[in-house]
């Protein structure tokens, strides 16, 4: 069930409508019947992969909790992680590299979200953190419709303090959550979805749309992807917080990034964190990568052996990450250039200092400025192996910029929007910019409910009025549901 | 404290580490930095220091550091 769809809006009206009027202690009971309902709307085999999930999950948690934590048992404990993990990441795996070869053929609602989500918590179960014990309750965990199918991928210790209630019908949060799901669809109906035909007409075929295209293909993917998928997380996070939940926050205006490594910190947040705690620190500081650093360290000296096994993890983490998004060559050149960057950044960092010593630029509101600039353009291009169909047809369309300019023949017209379409889409754009400004310098101040319905009944206004929605459009699923 | 202020300075000088609390929170230390810290630091106290160890709330402040040390060391 896609979240810009009328079947949706209809499903969710029930479902909010009934979790106020139930006892509240059978209020989660409820969200869990939904989440079942939601996500066997998506087809009932997805729901078996994610009962697969869900039990053997469930059950590895609380043998693990069941065996004390002391030397001789150890192993025992670290098999069954290792059972669970190979089980379900090999499920994971087999799912996407099948949907490799044949696209949406077997391809599963959400299984990257729900199955790191999982996995974390029984990784974190291994580490000493509590099981949950009642079985539905997990399966809530796990199964929580609004963040299904694109995120964030939730900590167990954080998600579970709101999520089984009970939740009193607070108008505060219904305002607060109400807002921010009309936010979000207007950020998909109203931006993205307007450009996002421009994308496709412009990467379905490089040749034609070569040099000064490119430039702006990658600049329309990155406006579109980030109101798509923050679109989605406010949209997740405003029903969680009318239902009375808190869930994660998973970016932080990104685009204001000053480097790439601060740019992961601020997209994507719960994925980057996810990999983190759970693959780079692990592996990093395993003793096989302390051996390799000391290795290094002897044979090369400090400086080599203090970077060699964070750059070795770095690259591990970044390839994993790309098949993360998608079994494909695509993505692993795409994970493998970030990975890249980040070392390039890294290993450039003395230069910048020297630079910064001599010129005194740092800090300095154009220094500021530049560096936004440049990495929003780094990312832009790093991006693009994720639209090109090869990542072959990816350096091409990078080479025709410099080879085959054609400044002179560029126009925004005969790409798919038409000329409101931009107009629309551009406004919409200084919208989200200005919003993103008002509310960080707003911080943690309240709005009143009643200011909150008018800002909902001045978006509910835009999007009806400038959404691409109904007639003539096709509202797209969005962009992270793939993954 | 000496011991652990100078295996710090080691990894990354020029920081008050006697009277900085947001070591990580302010991002003075990096994944670099804490990566060295922790194989510096397992050779000097010859403890293992797990993942699930490796969180802000050891790593903000020398003091924190040498608690977690110290718990290790008694708790190997």
């Amino acid at each position: 069930m896609n979240f810009a769809s009328y079947g949706f809006a209809a499903f969710l009206a029930v479902t909010v409508v009934l979790y106020y009027s139930v006892l509240r202690r059978f209020q989660w009971q409820l969200l869990l019947a939904a989440s079942v309902v939601f996500y066997a709307f998506s087809g009932w085999g997805n729901l078996v992969f994610i009962s697969v999930t869900v039990v053997t999950t469930y059950i590895t948690g609380v043998k693990i909790q069941g065996i004390p934590k002391t030397g001789e048992n150890k192993p025992k404990r670290r098999r069954l992680l290792i059972c669970c993990m190979v089980l379900n990441f090999g499920i994971l795996a087999v799912v996407k590299f099948l949907d490799a070869a044949a696209p949406n053929f077997v391809l599963t609602l959400g299984i990257s979200f729900y199955t790191f989500q999982t996995m974390g918590y029984i990784i974190d179960c291994y580490r000493g953190k509590e099981a949950e014990r009642r079985f539905f309750r997990f399966a809530l965990f796990a199964m929580f419709f609004p963040q299904l199918i694109q995120g964030p991928i939730s900590r167990h210790g954080d998600l579970s303090a709101t999520l089984y209630g009970p939740h009193k019908f607070n108008p505060q949060n219904f305002a607060e959550g109400a807002t921010r799901v009309l936010w979000g669809f207007f950020k998909k109906l109203v931006i993205a979805d307007r450009l996002l035909p421009a994308v496709g007409t412009l990467t379905e075929d490089p040749q034609a749309f070569g040099g000064v295209y490119v430039l702006l293909a990658i600049f329309l993917y990155a406006i579109t992807l980030y109101a798509d998928f923050t679109g989605g997380i406010d949209i997740t996070i405003g029903i969680a917080r009318g239902l009375g939940i808190r869930v994660k926050e998973n970016f932080d205006m990104p685009f204001y990034s000053k480097n790439i490594a601060e740019y992961w910190r601020r997209w994507h947040i719960t994925m980057g964190t996810w990999f983190k705690d759970y693959l780079f620190y692990p592996i990093s500081t395993s003793k096989p990568m302390l051996r390799f650093m000391k290795f290094v360290k002897r044979t090369c000296g400090d400086y080599a052996g203090r970077r060699a096994p964070v750059y070795a993890c770095t690259l591990i983490l970044w390839f994993l990450t790309g098949l993360w998004h998608g079994m494909t060559w695509n993505f692993v050149a795409w994970g493998l250039a970030n990975g890249i960057a980040i070392i390039i950044s890294q290993e450039l960092t003395p230069l910048y200092n020297r630079f910064h010593r001599r010129f005194g630029l740092k800090g300095t509101r154009g220094w500021n400025a530049f560096e936004v600039f440049r990495m929003f353009w780094i990312m832009n291009f790093i991006r693009s192996f994720d639209i090109y169909e090869g990542v072959g047809e990816t350096f091409k369309a990078w080479g025709s910029i410099v080879a085959r300019p054609n400044i002179s023949g560029f126009s925004l017209l005969g790409l798919g929007p038409d000329t409101a379409d931009y107009v629309v889409a551009a406004i919409g754009v200084a919208m989200m910019i200005l919003t993103g400004v008002v509310m960080r310098r707003m911080k943690t101040k309240e709005i009143p409910p009643f200011r909150h319905f008018a800002i909902c009944a001045g978006l509910a206004f835009v999007i009806v009025v400038f959404g691409a929605y109904g007639f003539g459009y096709d509202a797209t699923s969005f962009i992270y549901n793939q993954f | 404290m000496e011991k652990l202020i100078k295996i710090m300075d080691t990894v990354r000088s020029g920081v008050d580490y006697m009277a900085h609390t947001a070591l990580i929170d302010d991002g003075v230390l990096d994944s670099f930095d804490i990566v060295s810290l922790i194989a510096e630091l397992s050779d000097a106290y010859d403890i293992q220091i797990p993942a699930e160890e490796i969180v802000p709330e050891n790593f903000n402040s020398a003091a924190l550091l040498q608690a977690m040390i110290n718990r290790l060391a008694d708790n190997p």
